[in-house]
């Protein structure tokens, strides 16, 4: 089974939820081959090319693709979609936007979210923010059209030597065009790839609060995240949304501030290996999936754990 | 303007749902249904359109059971002007969906459609970007900002590392993310406007849609429970269980 996979990137680095995909789409049992669209992506293209068990990289750069906008996207998978069995991609935000056009256009269901692959085409997702699993066989002879959660594969390795093969870019249909980025800016790492995530919730009571989790970020080398809570009061940007619509997140380490626990939010961060809840509330849901619990006022345990933590030479 | 608003009848957001002894889905008997919140915020944002005086029209579609016509009516009695509801046998694929809204958009001309980024019971996230290719038009997803102006829409979009804003040529799809705006409740005197605004009814052969889903799902089961742990009393045994413990600092 001939396989594509749409890399993640910011034309400057691969993203590792391109490599954690990967490990889905071999998993389907055929050669892969990485797409990398782009601008000024060669150095792009050179890493997905060195992911163990990619067959080839297809490099398309192009002024169009710069910002990754669906419509030309979409265009460009669709073209090159004919020589493949299944498309993948990770269910980014970017994924998320392009990949349903590309079902649509080659007139098949897509199958969102994968967090495994049972065989070569039975697939299993989560529904109802995870609270159920549901297991969906494709139809035999069809394209596939898949999203990967990438939390739930492990990354492929770096130790491939494939070969990186440049495409034109496809026809743009000229329906959008990119104005403005306005990304967060931190040294900190990446909500989504980091080993420790430290969030906070509507207990934190304002966004200046979030630097007391930032100095403990700081220790751990963690990023910090939060609940829709907390976003939409304004505490932090959208991009720090932790749950079933915001960021699904799967870290060695999980430390939840003044957050409740709803299922909204469990949905994004119920599959990291430890969670540790802080609450001044005992009956806080949280409590309910947390390895280690405290419960104690934040504004006091949060500077104390910080402490205790410069203490022991983090 | 014309503004098509499609929406969905799911399972309230607050309610626990639960899987069913035989796997074969979710138990829906006697559950609370819904708005999918997602599109109630569509249904809102085509309100302010119109309030602006942008929109002319508001029309609030759902792919549905019968039941879906209850959901139509709340649309309604927010603000939108008539409904059209396609009744369905059973849960339909969002490929479907979107092209039974493909026609429907064909045959009414609006010059947007927004609709909720997913919908909470199958978490799909596919009808919005599926509509916009199937009309050969542009997409606007996870929109946290709407400004039409002319021919153009310029829309906020939230992304992975913060916003990124796109401009659209109309006609466009926008789909909705939590921050657009927050829904209104629907006032008594509205609800008892809502029961005399137009409800068309049709189905899917009357658009020539095949709603047959293409996936088979062989089993819906429960997800492994996690187990809660203990409780540490202070700061301190809390470092010292992560460290010697766990394993994880």
């Amino acid at each position: 089974m001939a396989v594509l996979l749409v890399a993640e990137h910011d034309n400057k680095s691969l993203k590792d939820a391109t490599g954690k995909a990967l490990s889905a789409a071999l998993a389907l049992g055929g050669p892969v081959d990485v797409l990398v669209a782009g601008q000024g992506a060669r150095g792009v293209a050179d890493a997905a090319a060195k992911l163990k068990g990619v067959s080839k990289v297809i490099l398309a750069d192009d002024a169009q693709y710069a910002n990754q906008l669906a419509e030309t996207m979409a265009t460009l998978i669709v073209e090159l979609a004919g020589k493949y069995d299944a498309v993948l991609s990770p269910a980014s935000t970017s994924g998320k936007n392009f990949m349903p056009r590309v079902a649509a256009a080659l007139d098949v269901a897509q199958i969102s979210e994968i967090v495994s692959v049972d065989g070569p085409d039975t697939f299993t997702r989560p529904i109802y923010a995870g609270n159920a699993l549901q297991q969906v066989q494709a139809p035999a002879g069809a394209k596939k059209v898949i999203t990967v959660r990438s939390t739930a594969f492990k990354a492929a390795e770096a130790t491939g030597t494939a070969s990186v093969e440049t495409v034109g870019a496809a026809k743009n249909p000229g329906l959008s065009e990119f104005v403005k980025d306005e990304l967060s800016k931190s040294e900190r790492p990446e909500l989504a790839a980091a080993r420790v995530v430290v969030s906070g919730g509507r207990g934190m009571q304002s966004g200046d609060n979030f630097h007391l989790l930032e100095k403990v970020a700081d220790r751990l080398k963690a990023a910090v995240g939060a609940s829709r809570a907390a976003v939409d009061a304004g505490f932090v940007p959208n991009d720090y949304q932790v749950g079933q619509t915001g960021k699904v997140v799967a870290p060695e380490l999980y430390i939840a501030v003044g957050i409740s626990g709803a299922i909204q939010h469990l949905a994004g961060m119920k599959d990291s290996k430890v969670i540790v809840a802080i609450n001044k509330d005992e009956e806080a849901p949280i409590f309910q999936v947390a390895d280690y619990g405290l419960v104690a006022d934040l504004f006091k345990a949060v500077p104390e754990l910080e402490e205790e933590l410069k203490k022991q030479g983090y | 303007m014309k503004v098509l608003v499609p929406i969905k009848r799911v399972v309230d957001y607050n309610v626990k749902i639960r899987v069913k002894a035989d796997n074969t889905g979710v138990d829906l008997a006697n559950v609370k249904m819904s708005m999918n919140p997602f599109d109630e915020i569509g249904v809102e944002e085509a309100i302010r359109l119109k309030e602006k005086g942008v929109a002319t029209e508001i029309i609030a579609v759902s792919v549905g059971p019968k039941e879906a016509t209850e959901t139509i009516r709340t649309a309604l009695a927010m603000g939108a002007d008539r409904g059209i509801l396609v009744t369905v046998p059973h849960e339909v694929e969002p490929l479907a969906v979107a092209k039974i809204i493909a026609a429907i958009a064909k045959a009414e001309g609006p010059q947007l459609i927004i609709t909720g980024k997913q919908a909470i019971d199958d978490d799909c996230n596919q009808t919005g970007q599926m509509l916009a290719q199937l009309l050969g038009w542009a997409q606007g997803t996870f929109a946290s900002k709407v400004a039409i102006d002319g021919g153009k829409a310029d829309v906020t979009r939230e992304v992975d590392g913060g916003l990124q804003t796109v401009k659209l040529s109309l006609p466009a799809v926008v789909s909705t993310d939590l921050r657009l705006n927050e829904p209104r409740y629907a006032s008594l005197p509205n609800i008892m406007k809502a029961k005399k605004k137009p409800i068309d009814e049709k189905t899917p052969a009357d658009y020539g849609v095949d709603v047959t889903p293409r996936l088979k799902v062989l089993k819906v089961s429960e997800p492994p429970k996690r187990k809660g742990g203990v409780k540490v009393k202070t700061v301190q045994e809390l470092v010292e269980k992560l460290k010697n413990e766990a394993g994880v600092i």
